[in-house]
């Protein structure tokens, strides 16, 4: 040790003081724990104070009753009959919550199938089809792009275009294909999806990319070698080595439609019901305990969404 | 695989192409729409061609203050920034060792991200209104209310940024060489010596992607600032609220001042990332590729 450094005394003798410095202060140095905690601690502290406690809140509150205008700090479940009314009474036929979550669990479906298909295939594309690494990454960063960009403009944005005078309805009347404007195409459950795959296919295709770069290119050719087609080897090979992106891809867009307001408020024209709409039209209403019941209850029917879908990968392993 | 592109290639080129179009053509017409003459609708035709609309929006004529929302977005968006860039690299320095809590961390921020914003929102708009009633109740009867935009608002922020940067973090760990740091210990450097002049030149592209992703994430943020803003609007919440209201190109207008700011940020950002990656590889060392 004592000689190296006297060669580097000599070549460099900035450094070598340098390492003087630290061995003194190797005395007074914290203990690598304790240097993890503060590194770490701050991040934990913003979700203990604006993610963690909220919930207990959310919890907590959604048993407090409630008047008119304000919170009544005392035990009530109050916010939960109130969110079932009725669900008894009109049996078979689903209450106004069951209908909601019934519409809410196909949007998601029907979006989440959408955004699989072109998230899949355009991860494929950009893993197996793009050799080149500057075009890869010029490829992906123009389908990122949008994402940061705001999502309120990317919806209105669909207004010119599907609108009663808008460019699809024009140039159908034009055509001659319809006589009159097709009034489905906004503030519709169509404009829903619409906008919901619009907005967050983006969430499929990064994961997806993600699993798909890494799988060993040799194994596609073994495949291809050992005699298997294009789609043999896409269902046996791809597919399976992808799953852990595929999976978390759905994750994101599944818990984003749940708990959506905003996309099926604007595109819906304010008029479809949804699971985190009743949230925001029970805040509004200055009902907190019965908003906090129903945030409780979609929080239950996430984390079950979750925990099923999370059985099939570790989400760990793969960050 | 095979020689020459294989038919798939064209199907599937095709396929993106057109993922692209979608992606960008909707954006595009709000924003060629916003030049419409004072005429203008809606929707296409054009009704001539002018600025009349973007004026209008920086004349203050408009149903809100823009201005200041402009401004409070900003801020807002700046500081976000800012602590999400400095806490997602301490955090993620910190994830390269073993420590308690470690998964505690990392599963909070997971759920952070994938918590129903609405009820992430609401829990603090709770958290905060207990707290107001608290201090109203012990302290000071005409206290108003802790929410604010730098209060509830800047954690709403950084409940929805900090995942996305201590994810960022650890992309740039798992292909991070630490012998270059032990390297730098060898030869005596302090840890914030290492971390200075070793860590940091070589994770600096990434760390202005967490800052991109920082700012932009705020800038547009909606869902979370719903509930936790308080009593003032962001730009996008005054966005979202001429949705049901408006019939003119307004609204097509102020779209396209929220993305040309957004726009530029990208493109400072991605400018920077591209200038120094190409000076770290005109400057780089050799290390590693073999002795001479």
């Amino acid at each position: 040790m004592d000689t190296s450094e006297d060669i580097l005394q000599q070549a460099s003798p900035d450094l070598v003081r340098g390492s003087e410095t630290a061995r003194r202060s190797k005395a007074a140095r914290l203990s690598p724990s304790f240097i993890s905690w503060l590194q770490a601690g701050p991040m934990m502290l913003v979700f203990l104070a604006f993610f963690l406690i909220p919930l207990v809140f959310v919890v907590i509150v959604s048993f407090w009753d409630y008047n008119e205008y304000q919170l009544l700090p005392a035990f009530s479940g109050r916010g939960y009959t109130d969110t079932f009314e009725g669900c008894i009474a009109q049996l078979p036929d689903l209450c106004t919550i069951g209908r909601t979550y019934v519409k809410t669990l196909k949007l998601c479906v029907m979006v989440w199938a959408i955004t699989l298909f072109i998230g899949f295939w355009v991860a494929y594309f950009l893993a197996f089809h793009v050799k080149s690494k500057t075009w890869q990454m010029g490829l992906s960063l123009l389908c990122t792009i949008p994402f940061w960009t705001s999502n309120v403009i990317r919806m209105i944005a669909w207004i010119p275009l599907l609108g009663r005078n808008g460019l699809v309805n024009s140039g159908l009347l034009k055509s001659g294909l319809i006589n009159q404007p097709l009034e489905w195409l906004l503030f519709s459950e169509f404009s829903v999806v619409l906008a919901l795959v619009h907005l967050f296919t983006f969430f499929m295709v990064v994961p997806i990319f993600n699993s798909m770069v890494r799988i060993d290119k040799s194994l596609i050719e073994a495949a291809y070698d050992a005699g298997a087609t294009g789609f043999q080897t896409l269902v046996n090979v791809i597919i399976p080595l992808a799953k852990p992106g595929i999976v978390i891809g759905s994750i994101f867009v599944i818990t984003i439609v749940m708990g959506d307001f905003i996309t099926i408020g604007v595109m819906g024209g304010q008029q479809i019901a949804s699971a985190g709409k009743i949230i925001e039209t029970r805040v509004n209403a200055l009902q907190f305990p019965a908003a906090a019941a129903n945030a409780v209850i979609l929080l239950v029917i996430t984390f079950l969404i979750i925990t099923m879908m999370s059985r099939i990968v570790d989400i760990k392993k793969e960050l | 695989m095979t020689e020459g592109r294989p038919r798939s290639f064209y199907v599937l080129a095709i396929f993106f192409a057109a993922y692209v179009l979608f992606l960008y053509g909707p954006m595009i017409a709000i924003y060629v729409l916003s030049f419409q003459g004072p005429q203008g609708g809606l929707t296409f035709p054009m009704n001539g061609v002018s600025t009349f609309w973007i004026a209008k929006l920086f004349q203050g004529t408009g149903i809100v203050d823009l201005g200041a929302a402009f401004r409070r977005s900003l801020l807002l968006g700046i500081i976000v920034m800012i602590v999400t860039v400095v806490l997602s690299v301490a955090a993620g320095m910190a994830f390269r060792r073993k420590f308690r809590a470690q998964s505690i961390l990392f599963y909070s921020a997971i759920a952070s991200l994938i918590v129903p914003s609405i009820i992430t929102s609401l829990g603090i708009s709770l958290e905060f209104r207990i707290i107001d009633d608290l201090i109203k109740a012990h302290w000071n009867e005409n206290f108003e209310t802790s929410m604010g935009l730098l209060t509830s608002g800047l954690g709403a922020h950084l409940t929805w940024t900090l995942p996305f940067g201590l994810l960022i973090m650890f992309a740039i760990f798992n292909r991070f060489d630490p012998r270059l740091e032990e390297a730098a210990r060898d030869l005596g450097a302090t840890p914030w010596q290492a971390f200075r002049h070793v860590v940091l030149p070589i994770i600096l592209p990434s760390v202005i992607g967490i800052g991109l992703f920082g700012f932009t994430l705020s800038w547009d943020e909606l869902a979370r600032s719903s509930q936790a803003i308080g009593a003032v609007n962001t730009l996008p919440l005054d966005l979202q609220g001429l949705t049901t209201t408006v019939t003119n190109p307004d609204i097509y207008a102020l779209g396209t001042v929220i993305s040309a700011v957004s726009f530029t940020v990208i493109t400072l950002a991605l400018g920077t990332i591209h200038m120094l990656n190409k000076r770290q590889a005109a400057k780089g060392s050799d290390a590693g590729k073999g002795l001479v």
